[in-house]
């Protein structure tokens, strides 16, 4: 089987690099699947999670705030953080998930709505992955 | 002389001793920590060069695009972000950052209008507080080792400001690491993007991308990224900065306490030897009385 390199990068250092075979995140404009030999692409990620496979195993990504460039036998994606399921902290997910939601109840301005909404799924993102 | 001053001169030695200790012990600290910065900085670079990358090449791409980050408009407020420490013992680092910041202000503007600051670092805070100058945002208790999460909510309040024209530039001073004992004061100006050509490289760079959706709303999420970067880095350089200046500054304090101790001890010495001197005399001075 054809595999492609897959390198994770932040600020804060790079996360992972490996070779997989396929790689399917989801796209601003939708749920993208990357093989080996896909043509070269930029396309912003939403916060959500990146999977990449490799024989019958799946690793899985929390990712928030990146992009992906895709080349035929390379994909980097860019994030402000991912994080692998053995790096997030359920109970901190949890709390920042339920702060999110009353913060969305008692409904201040709109700059704070939006930034619960982000923090919001940043959380529901992590506890999909972590557990 | 009298004994009492022998035991001052003493009891100096003592605390001066302990001193040094101290400034030796937190220059070591600092040395550590600065090592840390410096990985932290090599472990941002390839997100930077990335992200630079992308960047150059959208704006590169043949097809026309525009965005407000990248365009120049009529300058009616400048935002200064300003990278200072959280405490003193740094020798010249924040005075040197705050006295650019100050300058480049007499220099350019008349009225208070004409500029608001974004402070990094209590001491840029408590300056801009003391001169009475504008403050949009600050943000105070940054650790030793940033996260990109630490400052990722005032980076993009700080893009905001730009995306909703309440500042339109935004310049950025810092102590740029140059080496252990060397630290610059660089600004630059952050927004509207404008170097973005000059770093292509091209050679990576030979086939051409598709866009999804296309190359605007591309821009859109990447640009505000970029800019956050670009403080990031920033603020990562400025921390590498602060601990070689407290490294540098706690080593003086180290040279010079060790210098006090000499000087004292030679003192101490004089003083003991007059003492005994002086005995003697007397001594011999009383059995020549009685002879």
């Amino acid at each position: 089987m054809k595999t492609l390199t897959v390198s994770v990068v932040t600020p804060d250092g790079p996360v992972l690099e490996d070779d997989y075979e396929m790689v399917s995140c989801k796209a601003e404009s939708g749920e993208l699947g990357i093989l080996p030999g896909h043509i070269p692409l930029v396309a912003p990620l939403s916060i959500n999670v990146v999977r990449l496979k490799r024989e019958n195993h799946v690793d899985k990504l929390a990712v928030n705030g990146g992009f992906m460039e895709v080349r035929p036998d390379k994909v980097t994606i860019l994030a402000q953080s991912a994080e692998k399921p053995s790096e997030i902290d359920i109970d901190r997910a949890q709390r920042a998930k339920e702060r999110a939601e009353r913060r969305l109840q008692s409904k201040q301005d709109d700059i704070d709505t939006l930034r619960a909404e982000l923090a919001l799924r940043r959380a529901i993102n992590r506890l999909s992955v972590g557990s | 002389m009298s004994l009492a001053s022998l035991r001052d001169i003493k009891g100096r030695i003592n605390s001066t001793k302990k001193t040094r200790k101290i400034t030796s012990a937190m220059q070591m600290v600092s040395a550590s920590k600065m090592a840390k910065a410096e990985q932290n900085t090599k472990a941002f670079e390839p997100y930077s060069k990335k992200i630079q990358e992308v960047m150059a090449h959208i704006a590169n791409s043949a097809t026309e695009t525009s965005h407000p980050m990248l365009e120049k408009r009529e300058v009616k407020k400048t935002g200064y972000m300003v990278i200072t420490a959280d405490k003193g013992l740094v020798g010249a680092y924040n005075s040197n950052v705050l006295k650019a910041l100050y300058q480049k202000i007499q220099q350019r503007h008349q009225s208070k209008n004409e500029y608001t600051i974004i402070t990094i670092g209590r001491m840029g805070y408590e300056f801009c507080k003391k001169m009475d100058l504008p403050i949009a945002q600050s943000i105070i208790g940054i650790g030793d080792q940033p996260d990109f999460a630490d400052i990722k909510e005032i980076a993009s309040e700080t893009v905001q400001l730009y995306a909703d024209e309440e500042i339109d530039e935004l310049h950025i001073i810092y102590n740029h690491y140059v080496s252990a004992i060397s630290q610059k004061v660089t600004t630059t100006q952050l927004l509207p993007i404008t170097n973005l050509g000059e770093h292509t490289n091209t050679s990576s760079f030979h086939d051409e991308y598709e866009y999804e959706p296309n190359e605007e709303l591309i821009l859109g999420v990447l640009l505000p990224q970029y800019a956050e970067s670009l403080i990031y880095g920033a603020l990562l350089d400025g921390k590498a900065s602060e601990h070689a200046a407290s490294m540098t500054a706690m080593k003086s304090a180290t040279d010079n306490a060790g210098e006090l101790i000499d000087k004292l001890t030679l003192t101490y010495n004089r003083v003991r030897q007059a003492a005994i001197t002086q005995e003697i005399t007397e001594i011999s001075g009383g059995v020549a009385a009685l002879e």
